[in-house]
């Protein structure tokens, strides 16, 4: 592996600008792919990025160094800057880029139709081109489970969101948690609170001791680190789950269970089918059944019935049985999202404007 | 908002005031002297991951803030030896600085990723530290503590004590000071090797104090805010903890504010993220309106000295 950071990119950029450009035709086997991960962190963050890295190398695996090189560009914002890091990238010869964050997208789409023998892979992605496909997971359907702990587990009742930005996946992610813990406590709350960042540790552990101090005794978080999981190891509340990755070290009281994201098998798969020329455009949307959302060990602490239910929640998602958002679903505003017997279609909250499930404090 | 917030809000604010108050104290006393080193993020950030790691190694979190005192003491003096020595220009120098603390600390930190560290808990007992009431006097890290002993020992060594005239008069007019037989470069030295000191213990208070563990950029950018809080603070070392307290403040009530979910959500949450940088460019423009010689900066700030031998 090579490990590039952003500037070194910048001159190596240069350089191979100078480049003919390598690309191959479409459709032909290749004998090496280059494929490179754009990160917005970096992987020693135990989360997000640390999950992506993890797919990586296990891509690497599985494929072997023979037919696979890396490149990874660590600590993108998410912004124009980014623009220029995928064309770089497309111009030093890479054949597939992976952007993995939500944020890269709108540049990745501008810098695709320059490079149309390059592919490029969008990470929870809203919109396709013929050489941008876009893959996510299922995260919602762990966030169902994690809620059905907290619903049981929480003795105020009330239980908090940290999310990083009001995007389609996060808010998604606050209703299934919420809407779970409901199902075992009918007066369950959820705060759902907007950091404006993916990663900035003081304020992520702020905003958990501010959200202790009102109540809040269950903190889940949908940024890149464990920050908030330390306040409330700290503070000794009933706990809180790891976002991407297992975070028990962190937490070894507080840590209930965590949503561990599996690339690995994703990256595999999408790198091997430019290895065999037969890539295409698509969406990639799997979840806990096809094994690339896991719910890691659950701490000793939790009662056995909590298990028992929270096991019951994942079989049922994986057996299809249970649907994260299956109704009735009524918002903070009173309108029905879902009436009994019906369910809101997951894509359902990408083509519309954020909601709330009833008893959701935003 | 309810009246019982208020002592989690203070509880919360302090703790997190506190590195930037560290940092610029630091700052303010190299200023003093003239020099302007705005390499403040790096040195933090140096101080974080040398805490850290000490913590992580030895346990010993005396050790551990001295390591980082030290080494961000160290990351100063290159900046003291390019600047002083060398007159290299204060400005660039010190963001370089910031670059070379950010990318040191990263690579120095990969094997003490994802590991957390012990806290540094308050020295008092817990009848008192976790006492409903009494906590919002005796709840504290004890590097809350120093930060507010620090705050009247600087005032008393710039304000009462020969050294401190003389600092203040290398940060004033470096030739006079030079031409009656001071070393100016020698006082700098000290002075930039101080602020690094504190702002490597600084750096100290995320891994012990506010977020357990080392990870790349842990200190997020505070360190700038130090650097405003200088300014902002006219250089006087009381004026500093009102701004550390009061930028505390307004960090704090924003996450409070976006956790209570009615009540005093009276400002949308980007608003409240904005509020710390609208408030100081109000004050800035206070402080401007209200000029008088006390409140400005020491007239050699940032000014290479080259004695005329």
């Amino acid at each position: 592996m090579r490990n590039f950071n952003r500037r070194t990119a910048l001159k190596i950029g240069g350089a191979a600008a100078a480049l003919p450009l390598l690309g191959a035709p479409a459709f032909a086997q290749m004998d090496k792919v280059r494929a490179a991960f754009v990160l917005i962190g970096t992987p020693d963050d135990n989360g997000w990025n640390f999950g992506h890295d993890n797919g990586r190398k296990y891509m690497l695996e599985q494929l072997g160094e023979d037919k696979v090189e890396t490149t990874v560009v660590t600590d993108v914002a998410e912004g124009p800057d980014s623009e220029r890091v995928f064309r770089e990238l497309a111009q030093q010869g890479h054949d597939i880029i992976f952007g993995t964050s939500y944020g890269f997208g709108t540049y990745m789409l501008r810098v695709a139709p320059e490079f149309p023998d390059t592919k490029f892979e969008w990470a929870t992605g809203s919109e396709m081109a013929p050489n941008v496909s876009i893959y996510n997971a299922k995260f919602h359907e762990g966030r169902a489970v994690i809620g059905t702990i907290a619903g049981m587990m929480s003795q105020t009742g009330v239980g908090a969101y940290i999310g990083s930005f009001p995007i389609p996946e996060v808010f998604m992610g606050a209703n299934a948690f919420h809407l779970a813990a409901r199902k075992v406590n009918a007066n369950f709350i959820t705060k759902v609170v907007y950091v404006d960042s993916w990663f900035n540790p003081p304020k992520e552990a702020d905003q958990a001791r501010a959200l202790i101090d009102q109540g809040v005794d269950v903190i889940t978080q949908h940024t890149d680190g464990p920050a908030a999981l330390q306040v409330a190891e700290e503070r000794g509340i009933v706990g809180g789950f790891g976002q991407g990755a297992d975070m028990s070290a962190f937490a070894p009281n507080a840590h209930l269970t965590s949503i561990i994201d599996i690339w690995g098998p994703y990256y595999t798969k999408a790198v091997k089918s430019v290895l065999d020329g037969n890539w295409t455009s698509g969406s990639s949307w799997e979840g806990l059944a096809s094994g690339e959302v896991l719910i890691g060990p659950y701490n000793p602490k939790i009662p056995a019935d909590v298990v028992a239910a929270a096991e019951a929640v994942r079989l049922g998602i994986i057996d299809g049985s249970i649907h994260p958002f299956a109704g009735p679903i009524v918002d903070t505003a009173g309108n029905v999202r879902a009436a009994e017997g019906d369910i809101v279609d997951d894509g359902e909250f990408w083509a519309n404007e954020a909601w709330y499930a009833e008893g959701m404090e935003v | 908002m309810s009246v019982d917030l208020i002592i989690p809000i203070i509880m919360t604010l302090i703790p997190a005031a506190t590195p930037i108050l560290l940092a610029a104290q630091g700052e303010l006393v190299a200023e003093k002297s003239g020099v302007l080193n705005l390499g403040i993020e790096g040195m933090m950030l140096t101080g974080a991951v040398i805490t850290a790691a000490v913590m992580l190694i030895t346990g010993n979190v005396w050790l551990a803030i001295l390591c980082a005192a030290l080494a961000a003491s160290t990351a100063a003096l290159i900046f003291g030896f390019l600047t002083l020595s060398l007159s290299a220009n204060q400005v660039a120098t010190g963001l370089a600085l910031t670059i070379l603390g950010t990318g040191f600390s990263a690579l120095f930190g990969q094997p003490f990723t994802g590991k957390a560290v012990p806290l540094f808990k308050s020295p008092f007992p817990a009848e008192l530290a976790a006492d409903p009431f009494w906590r919002l006097f005796f709840g504290y890290s004890p590097l809350v503590y120093f930060s507010l002993a620090m705050v009247v020992l600087i005032w008393w060594f710039l304000q009462r004590t020969r050294p401190g005239l003389i600092l203040r008069a290398v940060g004033e007019s470096d030739i006079s000071a030079h031409s009656i037989g001071y070393s100016v470069i020698g006082v700098r030295y000290l002075a930039v090797a101080f602020g690094g000191a504190m702002a490597g213990i600084a750096g100290a208070c995320y891994p012990l104090m506010l977020t357990p563990q080392w990870v790349e950029r842990l200190t997020s950018g505070r360190g700038w805010i130090a650097l405003a809080l200088v300014v902002f603070a006219a250089w006087r070392p009381f004026r500093l903890l009102a701004g550390a307290y009061f930028f505390g403040l307004v960090m704090t009530l924003e996450v409070y504010a976006k956790a209570s979910g009615g009540g005093f959500r009276i400002l949308p949450s980007e608003a409240w993220a904005a509020l710390p940088y609208l408030a100081t460019i109000l004050v800035l423009v206070l402080i401007s309106m209200r000029r008088s010689g006390s409140t400005s900066a020491p007239a050699c700030l940032g000014k290479p000295f080259i004695p005329a031998t």
